[in-house]
């Protein structure tokens, strides 16, 4: 058995501050935190009314996680460090400065569009799980050989954890010593499949150790509890100290992805019992207490965010749908003949 | 007999195998409770307990390496992949291992593994969901590749996979799911490996396929009709083993032949039979074995799709310059 790890927590869920809590984040900061957060829970539900309208893509929301993907993200210095995510962090990767409108347009079918520009340092969403982690590894261990003192922030989910990628990413990282931060969102579920049938392991977090280096169990509900554990993990990093594993303890409120049904494996008992510990309602009463938020500024910033969703689907609506040369971007940097030719008869048979 | 779509075929073989035979045994990601994302095994393990329909932990190489390990000892595992693009998370337990064992153990370890995968595309899923993967599974020897492409068959050729004494890929083509229903016999109906199906009778060419292609072979056929031109498709059921008797019968019939396929043109299985054609066959053509396929890029974002994949478009344009030839 691994020995018992202590939970760390700052914020609790009546938005009062656990005696002693050192708050790494300042009032203002924790106000546009609460923005970022209310972004991500509103294009979820857009994206969702989209995607059932037959308008978006399969989406797979974060609501219910949003603490532990800005807690994290916030820690980060999108001006050296980088992102490599999996595919629930929207967050981050506005954070890394990835532009709105570009998501969008991808959901809508327009990749080119949705093309992450050269200076943001953030790579492509990774559906195969557990992909992105051997190679945020090398990319942080290749920024530290080039010179750079950036740090690799990875994210994954409980279920990725168990993919032959994560334990083969977490020794390369604790032999080779990477700048990197393993952001483990524990959310309960992987589609069905709870976290007990996940791993026997108790905390997802005790893998750590066994690799040479740190696994931090936090409360991943908890915005500023999230943010003081990546920064410290984003310190050592940066200092030289290897990687970290920290496994942020949340939950999936919604589904895993558009073409679930939850109703159909979930106690609706559990469920009430984790909206009760919405991240976002702490945060909101935290801000409230110190005269930081109320009603109008929380209607001002749903307003300001809806009006940007309204604005980036328009743009992408009026957008001309790709045609079949499409298919044949970004494939090889000079195409073979071969493909130049299919690609040239692709185009001749849509003309025709 | 019933009326049963491809979901409700498969689960009712499943159902067959696992009541017949007591080894047999499902593992695979989010198939318990929630029956599997598309619900194919739905109620068999309310039925057959948890520890013959288990929910696995997400790793594509264990479950299928554990599924070698539950061969070995003695039991008949049916292992799902989600989809057959995860499967590259697991390759090397596929090829190396899967396809090696009895190889490697010099004939003392048989294992008889069934590895079903959902695939295929035409439902706008999200990426490495839809690609079709079949040649670099057909390039690992010792596998069979089953691509059924009906509710019965479906069923017939699953039954007779559990059965089978060597591993099994039996790739389920998750657009056709749902799309129809059809007669499906009850009880242990078996179809067999190696024979393939004629879909549709037709006197001036061949067009042959597997899969979702037989369904879009068919449309084809119909719109071909219309203007005179009698096409024959050609299920081929299963590509290992493969009925190359069947497909020397049609070259030589129609002398004309268009193979039509999900996965990309070039080192796709429709050059397999174009080349087996020509070396069995080349007298009997009336001209070059024609191939409609997806172009030889990543599979693109689902709203791309229809510019990938081989369209009705297409195809009746290759079966009119066939007819022409």
């Amino acid at each position: 058995m691994t020995a018992a790890v202590r939970r760390r927590s700052q914020l609790l869920p009546s938005g009062r501050l656990r005696p002693g809590a050192a708050v790494s984040l300042p009032v203002d900061e924790v106000r546009a935190a609460l923005e970022l957060m209310l972004l991500s829970r509103r294009f979820d539900a857009r994206a969702i009314a989209m995607q059932r309208l037959g308008r978006w893509g399969v989406h797979s929301p974060a609501e219910g996680q949003e603490a532990a993907v800005v807690g994290s993200c916030l820690a980060l210095d999108p001006g050296r460090d980088w992102v490599v995510p999996q595919y629930r962090e929207l967050a981050a990767y506005l954070h890394q400065g990835h532009g709105l409108e570009r998501v969008v347009a991808a959901q809508m079918g327009h990749p080119q569009e949705g093309r992450i520009a050269d200076e943001v340092r953030l790579l492509p969403v990774q559906v195969a799980l557990a992909a992105q982690l051997p190679q945020a590894v090398g990319l942080a261990w290749g920024l530290r050989r080039q010179g750079q003192d950036a740090v690799v922030l990875t994210y994954l989910g409980d279920g990725a954890s168990s993919e032959g990628d994560f334990h083969e990413a977490c020794n390369l990282a604790g032999v080779v010593r990477a700048p990197v931060v393993f952001l483990l969102q524990n959310n309960g579920w992987a589609i069905s499949t709870p976290r007990r049938l996940q791993s026997a392991a108790t905390t997802l977090a005790s893998r750590g150790p066994g690799y040479g280096f740190p696994g931090v169990v936090v409360d991943g509900n908890d915005l500023l509890a999230v943010h003081a554990v990546t920064a410290e993990a984003v310190g050592r990093a940066r200092a030289g100290d290897g990687p970290t594993l920290i496994e942020a303890q949340t939950y999936r409120l919604g589904f895993h992805n558009t073409t679930d049904d939850p109703t159909a494996y979930t106690d609706p008992a559990e469920l009430a019992a984790a909206r009760a510990l919405d991240p976002i309602l702490r945060v909101r009463r935290y801000l409230t207490a110190h005269g930081a938020w109320d009603e109008e500024r929380e209607a001002a910033a749903c307003r300001a965010i809806d009006d940007r969703l309204d604005r980036a689907i328009a743009r992408a609506e009026r957008l001309p749908a790709p045609g079949p040369a499409a298919c044949f971007d970004d494939v090889y940097a000079e195409p073979p003949p071969r493909v130049l030719a299919q690609r040239a008869h692709a185009l001749a048979e849509a003309e025709v | 007999m019933a009326q049963l779509t491809m979901v409700e075929a498969l689960r009712d073989g499943l159902r067959v195998a696992m009541a017949d035979d007591p080894r047999v045994l499902c593992l695979g990601l989010d198939i318990g409770t929630l029956g599997g994302v598309f619900r194919v095994t739905r109620g068999l393990q309310a039925e057959f307990g948890a520890d013959r329909v288990v929910d696995t932990p997400l790793a594509e190489a264990s479950i299928i390496g554990a599924a070698i390990g539950l061969a070995l000892a003695g039991l008949r595992p049916v292992a799902e992949l989600q989809f057959l693009g995860f499967s590259h998370q697991g390759f090397h337990q596929l090829g190396a291992q899967l396809g090696r064992f009895r190889t490697r153990s010099r004939g003392r370890f048989a294992v008889p593994v069934v590895v079903r995968a959902p695939f295929g595309g035409g439902i706008r899923s999200p990426e490495f969901h839809s690609d079709a993967l079949e040649a670099q599974i057909v390039q690992m020897p010792g596998i069979k590749v089953v691509m059924p492409a009906t509710p019965a068959d479906a069923k017939g050729l699953l039954l007779t996979a559990i059965r089978d004494p060597d591993p099994v890929l039996f790739c389920e083509p998750d657009r056709l799911y749902r799309l129809g229903r059809e007669e499906v016999p009850p009880g242990p109906h078996l179809v067999p490996f190696g024979v393939a199906r004629l879909a549709r009778a037709g006197d001036d060419l061949t067009l042959v396929a597997w899969s979702a292609a037989v369904e879009l072979c068919l449309r084809a056929a119909d719109r071909l009709a219309g203007e005179g031109i009698g096409a024959a498709v050609l299920d081929l059921r299963t590509l290992v083993p493969l009925d190359v008797e069947a497909i020397l019968r049609e070259a030589r019939r129609t002398s004309r032949v268009v193979v039509v396929h999900e996965a990309p043109l070039t080192g796709g299985f429709g050059a397999e039979i174009a080349a087996t054609i020509q070396e069995e066959a080349f007298h009997a053509l009336d001209g070059p074995v024609r191939r409609v396929a997806a172009w030889d890029v990543p599979y693109p974002p689902g709203r791309l799709e229809d510019h990938y994949l081989p369209s009705l478009e297409r195809v009746v344009r290759a079966a009119r310059a066939a007819v022409r030839d």
